[in-house]
């Protein structure tokens, strides 16, 4: 158990093991959110208060799900980063910001698509919509201070403690639709209760939220090796690894 | 424990008590800050020139003004505290004495605690009680101000112990005042979405006994957790070198 938590602080174990498993997490991502994303796009039945204007869903709720699950994900490695120093969580941390960013924007943006056919307006100033705005905020402010620190270990660890400070907002948006009496609808899973749609809705749903899982592991992991590379340039294992390309 | 790692200058000792040096930190911020009339008077006339710009630049009328008012003033509050923020550890970071500081034998979290409470003293207390007067000018009705100023008494000490975390961050940094801004605003967000709320609902007759406990909820959870990221965040910070 202690030597592979060791291990996992090593980058140049995590580059090597990283380059074996990569090629599985995009295969079948990529196979995953195609199932997910044609079934629900071509062949999951119409709804009958939205008609096809609903199948914007099967794109919107894998990058709102993720947007999120990919700040706590950095709040935990944020946490490790402070408490243990480990190199690789400041490095998962600096490496997926930018991914999560996107995602967030993406959420927004296909929000904002179904919502001027449904709810009839583009943008409303409601708790769900305001506090995924204010995610926006918070990484845009983490890339922010990392780039304005120079030494990259006070970087990490000044970003570290935004990212914690940060976390407040992520109940906010959990509950939001249930605290607040808003336009948005109520989350589509509960890890407790029984879809309120049927099957042919959420199963390619599903699909699509973990198809992004893997592709985004395998995103996380590519920015991982390339900060990696460029901050371990001086080490003899990435001046071999540049020669000979293999670890 | 050898001599070179001893503070040079003691501010105090090991001997002196937590409270003790909480207590000396806050008098000797109040007194600097005092010696300094005018850094005290910027934040409260940036204060009352925002409010002004919103009758001039929106609407004059009366009925706007009453829905407005509210949310008016909790904005220039928060810009005032924001700007403010920079003084927080910045002179004290110039001259090495936050080092001497974070040398302290004292839990740093307490004495960073100390000085947010003076911080707010000069400058969210000010605004507080300089509040009704602007209520009036944006004809807020009396119920209404003294909603308002409950919320800023509750809510500036969020605000400033939320920006210690952004000012302890963002200390030595290039452009520190910009980035200061994007970094914490995002964090006053709800501060301001609760703070408003309140006055509307009184606005509206309903009762507020539920924002207020929220917002005191707010207050308690800055209190306690605040001053550790500030805390941390400045010993990075220091680190930077």
């Amino acid at each position: 158990m202690w030597q592979f938590f060791h291990k996992l602080g090593s980058p140049k174990w995590f580059f090597g093991i990283s380059t074996r498993f990569m090629p599985w997490l995009l295969m079948s991502g990529i196979l995953l959110l195609m199932a997910g994303v044609v079934w629900g796009l071509a062949f999951a039945p119409k709804d009958y208060l939205q008609g096809n204007s609903y199948r914007i869903i099967f794109i919107h709720v894998p990058t709102a799900f993720m947007a999120q699950s990919v700040y706590i994900m950095m709040a935990s490695a944020a946490l490790v980063t402070l408490v243990w120093r480990m190199k690789l969580a400041d490095v998962f941390v600096k490496a997926v910001t930018p991914v999560g960013l996107v995602l967030t924007f993406l959420a927004l943006f296909t929000g904002a698509v179904w919502g001027k056919p449904t709810w009839g307006t583009w943008w409303i100033w409601d708790a769900r919509l305001t506090s995924m705005l204010i995610l926006l905020f918070l990484y845009g402010g983490v890339i922010a201070l990392d780039r304005a620190i120079n030494d990259e270990k006070s970087a990490a660890r000044a970003v570290a403690v935004l990212v914690l400070v940060g976390v407040v907002n992520i109940p906010i948006i959990k509950y939001s639709v249930e605290w607040w009496n808003t336009l948005h609808q109520p989350a589509t899973f509960k890890l407790t209760e029984k879809p309120s749609m049927p099957a042919e809705m959420w199963v390619p749903l599903l699909l699509s939220v973990l198809g992004l899982y893997l592709i985004f592991g395998w995103l996380a992991c590519i920015r991982m090796q390339t900060e990696i590379l460029s901050r371990e340039q001086r080490t003899r294992w990435v001046k071999e690894f540049v020669m000979k390309g293999k670890v | 424990m050898n001599a070179e790692v001893r503070p040079i200058v003691p501010l105090a000792s090991s001997s002196v008590g937590a409270l003790a040096a909480m207590k000396g930190v806050f008098s000797r911020d109040m007194k600097v800050a005092f010696r300094q009339r005018q850094d005290l008077l910027n934040p409260l006339l940036f204060f009352i020139m925002v409010v002004t710009l919103f009758p001039l630049g929106v609407s004059p009328e009366a009925s706007f003004l009453r829905e407005a008012g509210a949310g008016i003033l909790w904005v220039a509050a928060l810009l005032s505290v924001l700007l403010s923020l920079d003084h927080l550890f910045r002179h004290d970071f110039d001259d090495g004495t936050l080092e001497q500081l974070v040398l302290q034998p004292q839990p740093l979290f307490l004495l960073i605690l100390a000085k947010t409470m003076a911080h707010w003293m000069l400058t969210g207390l000010p605004l507080v009680i300089l509040t009704p007067v602007l209520g009036v000018m944006v004809h807020l009705d009396g119920n209404s101000i003294a909603v308002l100023c409950l919320t800023l008494l509750i809510g500036t000490p969020v605000l400033s112990l939320i920006g210690a975390i952004g000012a302890a961050l963002t200390l030595g940094l290039r452009s520190a005042g910009v980035l200061l801004s994007l970094l914490i605003i995002p964090l006053y967000i709800p501060v301001l979405i609760f703070g408003t709320g309140t006055v509307a609902a009184a606005v509206e007759g309903a009762s507020v006994g539920a924002y207020l406990a929220l917002m005191g909820a707010f207050l308690v959870l800055a209190l306690t957790l605040a001053p550790f990221a500030a805390a941390a965040a400045l010993r990075i910070s220091l680190s930077n070198g």
